[in-house]
């Protein structure tokens, strides 16, 4: 199904610490800076220990529920690699999938009571179409800042989405502290290079 | 100036812009968030995190009657807490605006329960009010104190777990001040001894009368006309799911939806062929619908177990329509992924505690914060969990029937203060002997770090005398105290087996910081050396996330690690350092 209302769905997954948060107040920043209605919904509270963290945002003329419809997301962000899988039923089938190779091993495959999937790469090309398959951490690293990371894949994302270049700049310098406004800045502009 | 606010930022804005003078809570997801919001204007608020929800509500209850405007914000279950004030504050009134603000989790998503606040209003015969978005958050807040004056009534405000925790748009306002005028000596008034109580329970129903008129003129509930073949009642943020899901239909949206709106109620079930009533958990509504003798679908096709959502009414459009239901589960290769449930966190104090107790075959009943945890594998070490002191008092339980294993009652500090003296008096009091265990970590983790009388600090930002737990054990007639640092593995486990030999009841400050809350606990990362490491997966049983072990390898990860040494403590064969 089509998204309704012709609003944008994004549906952003990861692990508890990864800085979606972050992520998901950037890109509703940037919608708003476009005249856009915005709703977003965020996990806090249990899940934020270590458990998978989920945040959705949904933008528009004018939007209703805060909650994407599965398979109506334009854009899947998986801040884990194999955490993408969990959620790739919120993707519309012509959407964009950006996945993070990054995998954080669940305590649950250290104490031997489950298995973390073997051939993610492989599971992922099947899944999705439109993948964008990258080591976003191992970007941030390289940029000076592992915790970045977050940044590099909304850069990735924003390629999915119509909302004009400039406003990313703008969302990002209105968002993070100010003594990490550069950084965030090149690591967007890293995440976004990565996606032709 | 418009703000992307999550529901709980604007319930803050709102208590700013309505004159709110006092405003307090005890933490609980998902309505924490308003009072650590509040704290933002405490220049014009009083803000505090008090010790449990009734002393928050009866605080409130308390600077109303001077004529101060006040808020109390809980969870859905603090309300069963604060229940005893709440069923008289309806008889007893109020002079300055009353909102107690209850956030409910339907779909449990960090709950115990999912009990439906609106009852509670029903009881309680007052108005509950429920906002869709933000900006009807901050709305509804400000009508809900308003409609307190008005009336003289407490009002609740229900929020949801959806409620509180999106962000919307919501156009901010200047602040408006209400000055008390101070309290008012009325005996009559304000002491329901049985013969004051008895006009106080007529007066109740009375009011109840003129607040029926009042909700169906309310521009809180209104009716949206579309087509006339199906009407829906929308209740709350099912409203947003309506209008998504049926742009359709005609909508009777409810914002106010105790006491009933019966006037529009029978206007919109009038106007329309067919009638649904869409609303989380209880059939509150629907059950209303049909006493005032008119037919409609409701818990017939919508869920009362769990949250709503946009799927959930395409599948009742489905159902109405008589077309497929739609389908869209997880992916086949979703089932290949590991259950990531939440953790412990690497270094916290409260892991060592359940490795310890993990030497003993005993009886752990337990409680609620980060130390629940202590209930997953591989820790599995703890019995039970029934409410927030329920752990002390069912450890007395357990004994005093006889439990022929020793038995251990497990709190955090938070949860000691909020509700563990009681049962702890009580072990004192009627001599039982379990072992309790404080994991004093000096903070309110589980929802978020908050402070506490145990913390040193208040929600205004001031300095305050830090509660001890050793001074109220004694009061209680513990004799056997002890505080312990829980990272100090052999220590715990020797302590806790010449407790097991005693006759005597026993407790066990396991004191330690938060490493999330005070970085400073945290020490750098350990290695495992892969030259002595024999595989033997004893560290893996403790269940910390930064032990990482896939395809036969174990190792530390550096960025996870928090230095605290207890798989250093556990590996028989030195290898990690
Ligand atoms: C009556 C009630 N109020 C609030 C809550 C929400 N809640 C769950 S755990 C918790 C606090 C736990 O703090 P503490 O006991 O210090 O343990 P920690 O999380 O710090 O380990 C709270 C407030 C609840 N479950 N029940
Ligand atoms: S937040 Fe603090 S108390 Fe909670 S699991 Fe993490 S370290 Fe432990």
């Amino acid at each position: 199904m089509n998204d309704n209302n012709s609003c944008t769905s994004v549906f952003l997954i990861g692990v508890g610490g990864q800085g979606i948060l972050l992520a998901s107040a950037i890109l509703s920043q940037a919608a708003m800076l476009c005249g856009c209605d915005v709703k977003t919904n965020e996990v806090h509270g249990m899940a934020q220990r270590g458990g998978t963290v989920i945040a959705q945002v949904r933008y528009g003329k004018k939007v209703y529920s805060p909650l994407v419809t599965e398979g109506s997301a334009r854009v899947l962000c998986s801040f884990e690699a194999a955490e993408a899988l969990r959620a790739a039923h919120y993707l519309a089938p012509d959407g964009l999938a950006v996945v993070n190779q990054y995998q954080i091993i669940p305590v649950s495959v250290s104490s031997g009571m489950a298995t973390y999937p073997e051939h993610v790469e492989e599971l992922l090309k099947k899944q999705f179409p439109r993948l964008c398959y990258f080591d976003a951490t191992q970007k941030a690293i390289e940029i000076g800042n592992p915790r970045t990371a977050n940044v590099v894949l909304l850069g990735a994302l924003s390629k999915g989405l119509e909302l004009e270049e400039s406003v990313w700049e703008e969302a990002i310098r209105k968002t993070v502290k100010p003594q990490f406004i550069e950084i965030n800045l090149k690591a967007f502009a890293a995440g976004r290079a990565t996606v032709q | 100036m418009k703000e992307l606010l999550s529901g709980n930022e604007a319930i803050a804005r709102g208590a700013y812009e309505a004159g709110v003078r006092v405003a307090v809570g005890y933490p609980g997801t998902p309505s924490t968030e308003i009072l650590e919001n509040v704290q933002r204007y405490k220049d014009k608020i009083y803000c505090e995190w008090s010790p449990n929800e009734k002393v928050a509500f009866e605080t409130a209850a308390g600077a109303c009657l001077t004529g101060a405007r006040s808020i109390v914000t809980m969870k859905h279950v603090g309300l069963n807490v604060a229940a005893d004030p709440l069923m008289t504050l309806t008889y007893v009134g109020t002079e300055g605006g009353f909102v107690a603000i209850v956030a409910d989790d339907p779909g449990m998503h960090s709950s115990q329960n999912e009990q439906d606040t609106r009852n509670y209003a029903r009881f309680a015969k007052i108005p509950i009010l429920e906002p869709s978005d933000s900006e009807e958050a901050r709305d509804f807040l400000v009508t809900g104190l308003d409609i307190s004056e008005k009336f003289k009534t407490p009002v609740i405000l229900r929020t949801t777990t959806r409620v509180s925790h999106s962000r919307s748009l919501v156009e901010l306002k200047e602040r408006i001040e209400h000055v008390p005028q101070g309290f008012k000596k009325n005996p009559p008034q304000y002491v329901p001894i049985p013969a004051w109580a008895r006009p106080m329970r007529q007066r109740v129903e009375k009011r109840l009368l003129a607040l029926t008129e009042e909700s169906s003129n309310s521009p809180l509930n209104r009716i949206e006309w579309g087509e006339r073949q199906l009407g829906i009642i929308a209740v709350g943020i099912a409203y947003q799911y309506a209008k998504e899901i049926f742009p359709e239909a005609s909508i009777l949206k409810l914002g106010w939806c105790y006491p009933y709106p019966d006037k529009l109620i029978r206007e919109f079930a009038a106007g329309v062929k067919r009638l649904l009533v869409v609303e989380e958990l209880d059939d509150f509504v629907e059950e209303h619908v049909k006493a005032l003798g008119i037919p409609c679908d409701g818990k017939n096709i919508v869920p009362n177990i769990g949250e709503l959502s946009p799927l959930r009414l395409m599948e009742i459009r489905a159902k109405i329509e008589g077309t497929a239901i739609p389908e869209h589960k997880p992916i086949k290769d979703a089932s290949l992924l590991p259950p990531r449930p939440p953790v412990l966190c690497p270094s916290c104090p409260h892991r060592s505690i359940f490795a310890a107790l993990g030497r003993f075959d005993v009886v752990v009943t337990g409680d609620i914060g980060c130390y629940s945890l202590g209930v997953s594998a591989p820790l599995n070490r703890m019995d039970t969990i029934l409410c927030m002191g329920g752990g002390i008092s069912m450890a007395h339980g357990m004994k005093i029937a006889g439990e022929t294993k020793r038995v251990v009652g497990i709190v955090g500090d938070s949860t000691f203060f909020h509700s563990g003296i009681t049962g702890l008096l009580d072990i004192g009091y009627n001599k039982s002997a379990p072992v309790i265990i404080v994991a004093d970590n000096r903070i309110t983790a589980m929802t978020g770090h908050q402070d506490n009388p145990g913390s040193g600090k208040t929600l205004m930002g001031d300095s305050a005398y830090q509660a001890s737990i050793t001074d109220f054990a004694k009061a209680c007639g513990i004799k056997r105290i002890f505080t312990i640092d829980p990272h100090n593995f052999n220590a715990m486990v020797a302590l806790l087996k010449e407790s097991f030999e005693t006759p005597e009841p026993t407790v066990i400050i396991a004191l330690s910081p938060c490493v999330v809350d005070d970085r400073s606990a945290l020490r750098p990362a350990l290695k495992i050396d892969p030259t002595i490491c024999k595989h033997c997966k004893m560290c893996l049983k403790v269940g910390c996330p930064a032990i990482e072990s896939m395809d036969n390898t174990i190792k530390i990860n550096p960025l996870l690690c928090g230095g605290c040494k207890l798989c250093q403590q556990i590996c028989k064969f030195g290898a990690i350092s």
